[in-house]
């Protein structure tokens, strides 16, 4: 078995994952993570598939997908997986205000500092309003008050609201 | 009226995981007096005693597909009314109300957690495993919460079932 890193990107139209799907079934390909979205209605898809098969066959399989020239597919051979690193606790890090330059690469610099990982990202602009969402895992070491005071600070900079706050879930 | 009656001493059970059949299965209407009840009542809470972190647990996250469930919000800091331990046969949401979004793990789906909407205020109404008599518990924020997620156990809904969005399951970061 091979994992495959397949990315989908182009004009959005409707059936575009039953396309995609269909051409991994094909391939007995087995669909594990996968992530889809549409950006300016640029439809972006990344799936993880495993399928006993060579890259070359997996390209070719979804190749028709490019005939019209408004989608473009990649297919890479991934790791089963990596190191990951340790969790740390869940936190939601949300960042508005009047759009600039350099508000995504200020903000998630102060995370990296403070040890802090991604873990989700989505940002939109509509109108002059910049919008950041991001789950951030911050390892048990790190010093939550001051990453908070140097966002704020950071925010103020650049004239955007910023707010940190822990998104623990509960057992039930 | 406390909300745990006497019970037999109970047992740590297995939990049940998703996919389970059973975790989306409707459960049926119990007789509260059946002893067995009682002796269901008192596994469920020994066994959620015994999940480090755990709140809340129905009967068919331990493969009983009977209309009970434990509770326990004691010391949670998103709680506010708290009515202690409790368990409860065939219960019923009477009103529901000022609904927020909160994240949920579930015993049952060890790996994900998911935003659901929950209602904040609550009114539920059932019977006491053991002597039957019937009792209502009026509640708020997290005992609300852990209630409406224990009712849809009985109902065969996960919280996979009521997530906000399609973006709005995530991976459960087991941290320590
Ligand atoms: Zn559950």
């Amino acid at each position: 078995m091979t994992l495959f890193a397949v990315t989908v990107i182009g004009n959005d139209r409707p059936g575009i994952i039953a396309d995609t799907t269909a051409a991994l079934a094909r391939l007995g390909g087995n669909l594990e993570d996968s992530t889809m979205t549409i950006l300016r209605g640029h439809f972006a898809m990344v799936l993880l598939v495993s399928a006993d098969a060579a890259r070359s066959d997996v390209e070719s399989g979804l190749s028709p997908l490019e005939d019209d020239g408004t989608l473009l597919v990649s297919v890479r051979e991934v790791p089963q997986e990596y190191d990951v690193a340790a969790p740390g606790a869940p936190y939601l890090l949300s960042v508005h205000g009047a759009d600039r330059p350099g508000i995504v690469s200020a903000i998630t610099a102060e995370v990296a500092g403070a040890g802090g990982n991604v873990t989700d990202l989505s940002t939109r602009l509509t109108g002059d309003l910049y919008v950041l969402l991001a789950e951030v895992d911050l390892p048990g070491s790190a010093d939550v008050e001051g990453l908070s005071r140097r966002l704020r600070e950071v925010a103020d900079g650049l004239g955007v609201d910023v707010s940190l706050r822990p998104v623990d879930s509960d057992l039930m | 009226m406390s909300l745990l009656p006497p019970l037999p001493e109970g047992q740590v059970l297995a939990i049940v995981r998703a996919p389970e059949r059973g975790l989306s299965t409707r459960s049926a209407e119990v007789d509260p007096r059946d002893p067995a009840v009682a002796q269901l009542a008192a596994d469920l809470l020994a066994t959620q005693r015994g999940a480090a972190g755990c709140v809340g647990l129905a009967a068919p996250q331990v493969g009983v597909g009977l209309r009970v469930f434990s509770l326990d919000v004691t010391g949670h800091p998103k709680a506010r009314a708290c009515h202690g331990a409790l368990v409860l046969a065939n219960p019923v949401i009477v009103t529901a109300s000022r609904w927020e979004r909160g994240r949920e793990g579930c015993l049952s789906v060890p790996d994900l957690t998911g935003d659901v909407k929950r209602a904040t205020r609550l009114l539920v109404s059932g019977s006491l495993p053991g002597s039957g008599a019937p009792v209502t518990v009026e509640t708020d924020a997290f005992e609300a919460r852990a209630l409406q997620h224990e009712i849809d156990h009985l109902d065969g809904l996960l919280f996979l079932d009521r997530v906000a969005g399609a973006h709005a399951v995530h991976a459960r970061k087991v941290y320590l």
